[in-house]
């Protein structure tokens, strides 16, 4: 009979052979490229250059100076904050009034949510073509018959940002909403009922018991639409190549354009862990407001 | 619920207008397919017209031929289904056996772990962009199918969303299982799997989606066509016939019919898992 600490090793040796296929796979390209992407930040490293000097922090140094940069933050800012601050009230109103058992919400919902699964390279060619700024434009065109001129859409430094900010909140409101709507079906009836015995009318039912019952909710939808927003890439890529005059320039198309136009590695990868940075203060600060904001249900 | 809260209008009325107002969102929203639609299959003089037309005066279904012609699409697609196959297969398998592992086994080091791989959740995917591209050029494997599948062949939102699953199933199973002589492995395939089903279903369909969607990756470790899946080569395919509307949508449309398939095959575990999880892939 083998003695127990010989079984009990057996046993701890069995599940690492459970969990070696996921932890070569994750160490090798996951968890290492984490570590190993600090290092090469601090290397000047082209890719056609044998020599990558240790350099310090001078690739972050060059950052903050670097207006290109600058210019990609401020503009993901931008798009992050515009579509997130509409996307999720407009989720939440139509989440609210397919919460209602009316027939064929299910319909509903499911066409919102098409956008979402449809392949965004996808999307973004069509509402390329869509803004298309000439009279052949759709949009032009339907803006036309209320009598509004051809506007220039994509060509143009200022609405090119708003343009993208639409075609992403047209892709993501489905999402938002099947998980507002899986938020509201858990809220207990028994508050409703509580609320309207005490004479609340359907405004204050939702200010006083929707609102702060869903807040958990609109929080975790609110922190993962922030983090998604930071990394947008797909939609300048397909319709603006980052432009009008950097004007739709993001955080990762700039990391795209260092790393792998110009073969820059240690830059792109000191402007990745600014990204990293910034996704790390997004979840935390949420986390604050949301520890003295957010109401879980009892 | 929320309804029939002590609303003065009347309950018809107020449904009627709900469904107004969602019969015209869901309009808006469908609006791009339909131009996507309608311009794939305008014959060449009607695609550029004032004021636009809603309708071909005749289906020009050559569009589709002509576009499919102009790339090799056959091979894109067949790159996205070996690459979708391999990763989804192998994400099934590596986060079934570790998810297994985190619930049900004791082992040294196993919260630490987790904390570990948790944590990686919070780590944008741009930070390992630059690392991988290099380990990658080191293995040799730039522009192979090793370099598009194996990083995804493990998913850390795979192992938690199926670790979540396993620690639901009874632990007297378990017990039954170990008396009979079963092996955790025997027990895995035998009891834990089938009853995991729905589960499986999930992770498969948000890894095979997120596969095929997948850019800025295979974008990156790609170099000819060859090797392309098919989200690269829309985008070759838009810059180089940018000027022609109705082949980039016919491509757009053909693009997208194989996820809308199997979203509406398989939609109820589509939106349950999104509703669940809330994961962007």
């Amino acid at each position: 009979m083998r003695s127990r600490t010989t079984r009990r090793l057996l046993e701890h040796l069995e599940a690492y052979l459970f969990l070696l296929p996921a932890l070569v796979i994750l160490g090798v390209f996951h968890l290492f490229p984490i570590v190993y992407a600090f290092v090469v930040s601090l290397l000047r490293w082209n890719m056609i250059d044998p020599v990558r000097p240790f350099i310090g922090f001078e690739n972050y140094r060059h950052l903050l100076s670097d207006e290109k940069f600058l210019l990609a933050l401020a503009n993901t800012s931008y798009y992050a904050v515009v579509s997130v601050a509409l996307a999720i009230p407009l989720a939440l109103g139509f989440a609210i009034l397919l919460n209602r058992r009316l027939v064929g919400m299910s319909w509903y919902r499911t066409a919102f949510f098409i956008p979402y699964v449809t392949p965004l390279a996808t999307g973004a060619m069509v509402w390329h073509w869509l803004y298309n700024p000439d009279r052949f434009g759709l949009l032009n065109y339907l803006i036309g018959t209320i009598g509004i001129p051809p506007q220039p859409w994509l060509l143009s430094p200022a609405q090119a940002m708003p343009a993208l900010i639409a075609v992403a909140i047209w892709a993501g409101l489905g999402r938002d909403i099947v998980i507002l709507l899986a938020g509201l079906q858990n809220i207990s009836a028994e508050y409703y009922e509580a609320a309207q015995i005490d004479g609340a009318g359907s405004w204050q039912l939702f200010r006083h018991v929707t609102l702060p019952l869903l807040s958990p909710t609109t929080y975790f939808v609110l922190v993962i639409s922030m983090i998604g927003a930071f990394q947008v890439f797909a939609l300048p890529l397909f319709m603006t190549g980052g432009g009008p005059l950097n004007r739709t320039l993001t955080i990762v198309y700039s990391i795209y354009q260092q790393g792998f136009q110009y073969f820059r590695m240690g830059y792109a990868a000191a402007q990745a862990y600014v990204l990293f940075l910034i996704i790390l203060v997004i979840t935390l600060m949420q986390r604050q407001v949301a520890a003295r904001r957010v109401h879980y249900d009892l | 619920m929320i309804s029939d809260s002590g609303y003065q209008r009347p309950p018809r009325l107020r449904n009627l207008f709900i469904h107004l107002v969602l019969i015209a969102s869901v309009l808006i929203v469908l609006l791009p397919y339909y131009l996507m639609i309608a311009t794939s299959l305008k014959p060449l003089a009607e695609v550029f017209t004032y004021p636009f037309t809603w309708l071909p005066s005749r289906l020009a279904w050559e569009n589709y031929g002509e576009a499919w012609n102009h790339a090799p699409f056959g091979r894109y697609f067949l790159n996205s289904a070996i690459i979708a196959v391999s990763e989804t297969s192998g994400v099934l398998v590596t986060s079934a056996l570790a998810g297994y592992a985190f619930a049900r086994m004791r082992f040294w080091g196993r919260e630490a772990l987790f904390l570990i791989f948790l944590g990686t959740l919070m780590v944008p995917g741009q930070v390992q962009l630059v690392p991988n591209y290099i380990t990658i050029t080191r293995l040799g494997w730039l522009n192979t199918y090793y370099a598009l599948i194996v990083p995804w062949l493990a998913s850390v939102f795979g192992i938690f969303f199926l670790r979540q699953f396993f620690a639901t199933i009874p632990q007297e199973l378990q017990d039954a299982a170990t008396i009979d002589g079963a092996s955790h492995l025997t027990f895995l395939r035998r009891v834990v799997v089938p009853l995991s089903r729905p589960a499986f279903i999930t992770v498969a369909l948000l890894t095979f989606l997120g596969s095929w969607n997948a850019l800025t990756w295979p974008l990156i470790v790609t170099n000819t066509p060859e090797m392309r899946p098919i989200m690269v080569g829309l985008l070759s395919f838009s810059s180089e016939w940018g000027t022609q509307p109705r082949l980039l949508m016919a491509a757009a449309t053909f693009s997208v019919l194989p996820v809308l398939a199997v979203f509406f095959v398989l939609q109820r575990y589509f939106i349950q898992g999104i509703a669940r999880a809330g994961m962007k892939f």
